[in-house]
């Protein structure tokens, strides 16, 4: 019989504000064995008389930091959970956590490259803890992120994904801004398509290994456009966190 | 943890407006519902085109039986309305499907006794494994159509297993075949962290559970 996985107590030791919509939650867990990028904790809320939820959230720190880990979460507006961790947590909390959880949305550098990540959205969080693994573990594997967002201050992880693509260790980091660009913008402009996502693969090949994560639409329409430029669907990888929106 | 924790500040929102209190007996331990129909899956949606599309049940079975797409539809079918839960903590209500009993399936097919478990496998290389015991009886249909219509690819068309007393990732989508072995043998999620069975009352989410 393997082992439960059993809930910890974590202590929030530091909160950070991404975007508008976006925080970022350190989680202090003495108890931590390690995860992988890519992976997932469950959290879970109780009330005084029981009443209980969970939810899950992407890792989106690098299994390289012991003993703590960082969530992203996004807002949503009259969610039960999301709301809660943005407006009622504070630094000293405590908070059930169990995990690590999923081993087949992962990453590590003994996989190899060149790796193509795609993220809409709050779909980022697990592909930057692969990011920051890679930098990390001092990997060069040639990697090129492409991330879709609705406007300029919808960027999460922004300045340090600017940062990480400026150390010239062979990631390339390709913004496009859906809604609202700023002025003198140079990134894309518009959905993910089939020729932006040509454009990203091209100079990694074919065989690039891909993690695609984001609302459902994105997903789908992100994977059916590398298979038709010759990925192969084993290669292709994808997680996806949100409502259908349709 | 023995004693129970209590999070600071938590209340919840217990249930939505407009929902009658006693649903609250059909949400399993650690599920929230929702009004979405969510997708989940580990890679690119198959498209397999219904002319190549088969359905085979094999392994422990005295002989081996395979339907085209036309002929599965000819099986007898029905209506279910089931109640969804998913590992990822949405529970859908009531969700209507239309399709083919695992039962009317093995008419068509004489067991070995040996048989004990069922792997379903799925275009795309998907697997799940269940006992015998979980698919009998009713408890489990190849569904072609989701709320009238056709199911959808990314819902798993042309035709997903449907096991509405286990987490959702057993319903194997863009469902081919079932085979029936004498020893189980761990599929997909079971081999990557979650639980065998996955029995959502008893929140059987991951291994150890
Ligand atoms: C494997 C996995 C990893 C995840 N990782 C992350 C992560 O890193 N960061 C993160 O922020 N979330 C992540 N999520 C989503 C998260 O688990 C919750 O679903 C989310 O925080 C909403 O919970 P809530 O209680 O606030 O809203 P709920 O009360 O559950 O939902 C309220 C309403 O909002 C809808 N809704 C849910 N999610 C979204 C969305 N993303 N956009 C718009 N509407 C939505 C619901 O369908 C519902 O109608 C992940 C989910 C999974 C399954």
């Amino acid at each position: 019989m393997p082992r439960p996985i059993e809930w910890q107590l974590g202590t929030v030791t530091g909160i950070q504000t991404e975007t508008p919509t976006v925080r970022s939650f350190t989680l202090g867990l003495p108890e931590w064995l390690g995860h992988r990028a890519g992976q997932h904790v469950d959290i879970r809320l109780t009330a005084e008389d029981g009443y209980s939820v969970e939810r899950s959230y992407s890792i989106a720190s690098e299994p390289e930091l012991a003993g703590q880990l960082e969530i992203t979460v996004e807002r949503i507006p009259n969610g039960e959970v999301s709301p809660f961790l943005h407006d009622v947590v504070v630094e000293g909390d405590r908070l059930e956590v169990r995990g690590p959880i999923g081993g087949y949305f992962v990453w590590e550098t003994s996989l190899g490259g060149p790796l193509l990540l795609v993220a809409g959205g709050s779909g980022v969080v697990p592909l930057m803890a692969m990011l920051r693994h890679r930098a990390r573990a001092g990997a060069t594997i040639p990697t090129r992120l492409l991330f879709s967002s609705r406007g300029p201050d919808e960027i999460i992880y922004r300045d340090e994904l600017d940062r990480l693509a400026g150390h010239g260790d062979g990631l390339e980091v390709a913004y496009t801004l859906t809604r609202q660009q700023p002025p003198g913008w140079t990134g894309y402009s518009r959905r993910i398509d089939d020729r932006m996502l040509d454009e990203v693969l091209r100079p990694l090949g074919s065989g690039a290994r891909t993690y695609i994560c984001g609302p459902t639409a994105l997903v789908e329409t992100a994977a059916n456009a590398l298979l038709r430029l010759g990925l192969p669907a084993d290669r292709i990888r994808t997680e996806r966190f949100g409502p259908t929106g349709t | 943890m023995t004693e129970r924790f209590v999070t600071r500040g938590f209340v919840g929102r217990r249930t939505q407006p407009g929902e009658a209190g006693d649903l609250a007996s059909r949400i399993p331990p650690g599920q929230y519902l929702t009004p979405d129909f969510p997708v989940l899956s580990a890679g690119p949606t198959p498209r397999t085109p219904l002319d190549k599309w088969t359905f085979a049940i094999s392994g422990l079975v005295r002989e081996p039986k395979q339907w085209t797409w036309d002929e599965f539809l000819a099986l007898s079918a029905r209506d279910w309305t089931v109640d969804i839960s998913c590992v990822t903590k949405w529970t859908k209500l009531d969700m209507n499907w239309r399709g083919v009993s695992v039962d009317t399936l093995f008419e068509n097919v004489e067991l070995d006794p040996s048989a004990a478990f069922v792997i379903a496998w799925s275009d795309g290389g998907y697997t799940t494994n269940l006992p015998l015991g979980d698919v009998l009886n009713g408890q489990a249909f190849v569904a072609y159509e989701y709320d009238g219509a056709p199911l959808a690819p990314e819902h798993g068309g042309p035709a997903r297993l449907v096991v509405p007393a286990r987490y959702f990732w057993k319903s194997a989508k863009w469902i081919r075949g079932l085979r029936l072995q004498r020893e189980d043998e761990p599929g997909f999620w079971e081999s990557l962290g979650y639980h065998n069975r996955g029995d959502q009352w008893l929140e059987e989410r991951y291994s150890g559970d």
